[in-house]
């Protein structure tokens, strides 16, 4: 077994989809937490339909490098929903819902219609899934990758304070002089930097699952938000790896064996937490 | 001294007035109860004295204040109820507009946090999760928060709804010994015998709209008035 995973890491491609998938885990659990306790998971789960969309939309056009497209499309469309979701509450959750369905839909449609491609549900599966993409990534993609994330990153710690306050208490935050939805709409676009980076990984119908487990597994044990944030990121960052290592040498697809294995995280720290609670 | 100048304000959304022709002001040191039925511009009042909801007439002038250096209560929210967040955490988010665009809290304001959590007795809590402590407990720790934000000025929206009577006796005890320290305390209120027992002026919206000190809302309620209120 050691032997095989020697072999397979003595291949650049492999080694960058160790860091890249690392990098993503790391970005996504941070923002995770923000996220859910915003009630803002929803948000994840429309923007990926979109950046499927935006994805056909680039197969189609001939796109060389798909992220110059996706990633303003998908920015756009988090600055979008956030402003509908601010207003009316019912409205924005049926804005999300009407976006990301139609997205999905479009974008399979014009894939359908236009593709050159001999394998299309192939190609659909894969970026619906995840499968391979990761494995496939050229050397500017995993430049992007490490360049977005390490932003994200960056924004996270910098503004680490502020995305406490404005995720505790918006009110009192704004009253403070804190301008709460400026803050909102930070959140909103990393979040969608993310979203689009996490697609290499797991594709994106799976994203979400990488947004909220770690963050829902975190908040079972740990009480402060500074320690369920770096639970979080732990956890996120393990089950990326081991999820990694495990589809290389169970030959599965890396993207719903690390979903699998967040899964696995969350059962077991909900379970610790059970215990412990009594 | 006046600290805040309310002078012939009307406040509403969307060009529809909800409060007309409001003038008030209220002096360093005060105790102001601000009674109101629900619906009859309490909390648009609020929003217009901290700066987030422009007045559609008339003006609101501070003295030596901005309105970020009002230490704020709001009502507690239901994100609130299940967050993973400790008491010193939430206490320190009070400091948040002190630093401008700095990443961590200095050792200056990590002590007025400290100094803010013993003031009110919940130093013991600062490890505690927010969730898991009495409604009075939390109560004590969102004071903390505001007053690591106010430089001479609290605004309290409704900070005893759904604390039993002796949390909400405590919570005006504590109030009240902020005020006699010199803080202005600004109270958002439906509890008429606290308002008897604690303001020094009362402001009514809403019909009629009244504004004095204690004395003259009685005189101008009559005794029996001031049940509906």
């Amino acid at each position: 077994m050691l032997e095989t995973l020697q072999l397979y890491f003595s291949y650049p491609f492999v080694r960058y989809a160790l860091i890249v998938g690392v990098l993503i885990a790391l970005s996504s659990s941070l923002l995770g937490v923000t996220l859910v306790l915003k009630r803002f998971s929803f948000i994840g789960d429309g923007l990926s339909h979109v950046a499927f969309g935006a994805i056909a939309v680039a197969t189609v056009l001939g796109v060389t490098n798909e992220m110059v497209v996706v990633m303003p499309v998908t920015v756009i469309a988090a600055v979008l929903l956030l402003r509908t979701g601010r207003n009316t509450k019912v409205k924005g959750d049926a804005a999300v819902a009407m976006i990301s369905v139609g997205a999905l839909a479009l974008g399979y449609l014009l894939m359908h219609l236009f593709s050159t491609s001999t394998n299309l549900s192939g190609d659909v599966c894969s970026t619906l899934f995840g499968s391979t993409a990761i494995l496939t990534l050229s050397p500017l993609d995993v430049g992007i990758c490490i360049a977005v994330s390490v932003v994200v990153i960056a924004v996270f710690l910098l503004f680490y304070h502020k995305i406490f306050a404005v995720t505790f208490d918006e009110n009192f935050a704004e009253a403070t002089g804190l301008h709460a939805g400026r803050y909102n709409l930070l959140i909103a676009v990393i979040t969608a930097a993310v979203i689009v980076l996490a697609m290499n990984l797991v594709g994106s119908l799976l994203i979400s699952a990488l947004i909220i487990f770690p963050a829902l597994s975190a908040m079972r044990l740990f009480k402060s938000f500074r320690a369920v944030i770096l639970c979080s990121a732990v956890l996120s960052v393990v089950c990326a790896a081991a999820g990694i290592f495990v589809s290389i040498l169970g030959s599965t697809p890396v993207g719903s064996t690390i979903v699998a294995m967040d899964i696995a995280a969350f059962i077991v720290c909900w379970a610790v937490g059970k215990v412990l609670k009594r | 001294m006046a600290e805040l100048s309310v002078q012939n304000v009307t406040l509403g959304y969307e060009g529809r007035p909800v409060v007309e022709g409001l003038s008030f002001t209220v002096g360093s040191g005060d105790y102001l109860y601000i009674l109101g039925e629900n619906g009859s511009g309490k909390s648009t009042l609020i929003k217009a004295i901290l700066g987030l909801h422009p007045a559609m007439e008339g003006e609101i002038r501070w003295e030596g204040l901005k309105p970020s250096e009002i230490g704020y209560l709001p009502q507690q929210t239901d994100v609130q109820r299940d967050f993973p967040a400790s008491v010193i955490e939430i206490v320190r988010s009070g400091l948040i507009s002190r630093g401008g665009l700095r990443p961590f809290y200095t050792k200056e304001e990590k002590a007025l946090a400290d100094a803010n959590m013993e003031r009110l007795g919940i130093t013991h809590l600062a490890r505690r999760c927010y969730r898991e402590l009495s409604g009075g407990q939390q109560q004590r720790v969102l004071l903390a928060r505001a007053l690591c934000a106010a430089r001479k000025m609290l605004l309290l929206d409704e900070p005893v709804a759904g604390l039993d009577p002796g949390a909400s006796e405590e919570m005006y005890e504590l109030v009240a010994g902020l005020n006699r320290e010199g803080i202005t305390i600004l109270m958002v209120s439906h509890d008429l015998q606290a308002a008897e027992k604690y303001a020094r002026h009362i402001l009514r919206i809403g019909e009629p709209v009244f504004w004095g000190t204690k004395e003259e809302y009685h005189a101008a309620m009559g005794k029996g008035g001031s049940q509906d209120a």
